[in-house]
């Protein structure tokens, strides 16, 4: 076990991989409850941040974990949290609290499955609010969408969502970890040392400073501030697809995450077969690659969403196509008996099947 | 003279809390004691929800908010990235008795070198006078009306008297502010919870017990009296642990 933080490619489990590529991109507070399949993050960050002068904590709940988050960050610190699907449940509140703190946070979701598009996308937490969403395919991706996430959070004073599973948890891969990034801590961020100054800091979900009068906190001019923020971010932040072979497709696979690797693999064995497939591989899941998927329906007799849940992402593909084509769900909720995630139906074989039938719907009828 | 008074650390002006509301006078000792421990270059206050909250806003010092019971985990993190600050918690009996009574305990247990402080007037304040963990048996509220019952309410839970017997904290008192004597007693309560955090001896907790006229739905002049005669018979003060010398 080396804790080397230097480039070169080592072969690691996605987990590592991931605690690896967030101590390189400066993460050094990290507050975690154990949890299948994102336990071996925090075991891997525990062994970690300690060499790095950082801290590890194991919290007692998902609740403590994303608010000793918060209070690491609220200091200017690089922090992050994470959890699975039904840990983010319980940060929901806390999560959208935070973004209304404008406050930087990477969240991981090392999901079961892919149900959890709904929850990261448009927020599980009351209120209105966003979170910019990220979707590696492999930890390869992971790795490189990790060192941009803290970037993005620390640009944008706004949580990032990355959406894991427990295939990128637990499979083992050749990856190189980035060099190490270094942070300069934020003028906003708490160390006591403006205290007794007039100008004594607030960070808050209230106010973005104190009113220092007999009024109180203004929420209507505060949400406000932070809706006009989430507009310029929105608009300013890149959305990332992964877009091949659509320019003569008749069929456009739409998938993301792990499942998307499949997928690509089932159009490349259709496409030896003679059939015109093309994919989109959201990587961006917030803000959505809508023109890029709109592009790709551009010509195209059929567009096909292939998610493992009960149909999530395709309510983004429907608005981006607009009518462009039909579009397919031809996903569909696929587990074992353990419920973590193992997905019988991501079987090139399976996938090819659906993809060609799908097809051949539109083209019959 | 009162009018030349100026509080430390709080800006002078209008609070708009209740008339006889003893959170302003909490809150004064505890800025004061941040100022006399020569603290105010190092504090970061992490407030809970309550009535209290709307000091938040008129403090030199800084703060940072947390949603009502999360206080405490908020503070772990604060301290924890920054050991050498000085961090606190204001929070009410509703806010950490109820909401947060995993994440104090939780924290006095791992010892984390922060210093709870709970501002306890025996009910939920801000939302209108409804029974917390912590309102006495007999205490009338809008959701006891007829006085908390235990056959149908429970007891009330003793928060300073459980935190006293977790190891990870080294200080642990009780203090009143319905009188002269009682706000000086209490005040140094606060100093040495302070230092507490400051010789890194563990975690310290001060409970302040104050007046809530409003919520108790007697006169502002009866409530120092109710305080005596209601809460601090059951929430007893005085210095329940004191192990910073250890």
């Amino acid at each position: 076990m080396t804790t080397a933080l230097t480039g070169g490619r080592r072969l690691l489990a996605g987990s590592e991989a991931i605690a690896e590529s967030m101590v390189a991109a400066g993460c050094r507070f990290f507050a975690g409850y154990p949890m299948t399949p994102f336990t071996e993050v925090l075991e891997h960050m525990a062994r970690l941040l300690p060499g790095v002068g950082g801290v590890c904590m194991n919290a007692e709940s998902e609740l403590e974990a994303i608010g000793m988050a918060w209070g690491a960050a609220a200091t200017g610190t690089p922090a992050a949290t994470g959890s699975t699907g039904q840990g983010l449940s319980l940060m929901q509140e806390s999560l959208a609290e935070i973004t209304l703190a404008r406050l930087p946070l990477v969240v991981l979701d090392m999901a079961r499955g892919q149900g959890d598009y709904y929850q990261a996308t448009r927020g599980g937490g009351h209120g209105d609010y966003r979170h910019l969403v990220l979707a590696p395919a492999d930890s390869a991706e992971a790795v490189v969408l990790l060192g941009s996430a803290f970037d993005l959070a620390e640009r944008w004073r706004n949580p990032v969502l990355v959406m894991g599973d427990y295939y990128l948890a637990h499979t083992a891969r050749s990856v190189t970890i980035p060099d190490p990034v270094e942070r300069a801590v934020p003028d906003w961020g708490l160390d006591g040392s403006s205290g007794g100054t007039g100008r004594a800091k607030l960070v808050s979900f209230l106010g973005s400073r104190k009113q220092r009068d007999d009024v109180g906190y203004d929420l209507a001019a505060h949400y406000a501030d932070c809706a006009e923020h989430t507009v310029e971010m929105t608009r300013s932040v890149e959305p990332l697809a992964e877009v091949t072979d659509t320019d003569d497709a008749d069929v456009v696979v739409v998938a993301f995450g792990t499942p998307a690797r499949y997928v690509q693999a089932a159009a490349r064995a259709l496409r030896a077969t003679g059939v015109r497939v093309g994919c989109v591989r959201p990587i961006s899941l917030y803000p959505f690659p809508t023109e890029a998927v709109a592009r790709a329906a551009d010509g195209a007799r059929v567009v096909a969403v292939y998610e493992n849940n009960q149909g999530q992402m395709v309510d983004d593909v429907r608005l981006a196509v607009l009518g462009r084509a039909p579009v397919t769900f031809i996903g569909g909720l696929s587990l074992d008996s353990s419920g973590f995630g193992i997905a019988p139906d991501l079987d090139v074989r399976i996938l090819t099947g659906r993809i060609a039938t799908a097809l051949e719907r539109v083209t019959t009828s | 003279m009162v009018d030349d008074f100026v509080p430390a650390l709080i800006d002078v002006g209008a609070h708009h809390l209740c008339p006889g509301c003893g959170e302003p006078i909490a809150m004064r000792i505890v800025l004061e004691a941040v100022a006399e421990l020569d603290l105010t270059r190092r504090t970061i206050a992490v407030f809970g929800i309550g009535c209290y909250t709307a000091f938040s806003n008129n403090l030199d010092v800084e703060v940072l908010q947390a949603l009502h019971g999360r206080a405490p985990s908020v503070a772990t993190g604060v301290k924890r990235a920054r050991p050498d600050s000085i961090v606190c918690t204001i929070q009410g009996d509703g806010d950490m008795v109820s909401e947060g009574l995993q994440e104090v305990l939780h924290t006095a247990a791992r010892g984390e070198s922060v210093t709870c402080i709970m501002l306890n007037n025996g009910v939920f304040g801000e939302t209108g006078g409804h029974m917390s963990a912590a309102t006495v048996v007999g205490q009338r509220t809008k959701t006891s009306l007829e006085g908390r019952d235990p056959a149908l309410h429970g007891r009330p839970i003793l928060l300073a008297s459980l935190l006293a017997q977790i190891e990870g904290a080294a200080f642990v008192a009780r203090g009143l502010v319905n009188s002269a004597g009682n706000v000086a007693r209490t005040k140094k309560m606060l100093l040495r919870a302070f230092e507490a955090q400051d010789r890194r001896a563990g975690f310290s907790f001060v409970e302040i017990l104050t007046m809530c006229p409003t919520g108790w739905f007697v006169e502002t002049e009866e409530a120092p009296d109710y305080l005596e005669g209601h809460l601090a018979a059951v929430h007893a003060p005085g210095v329940l642990k004191d192990e910073v010398d250890r």
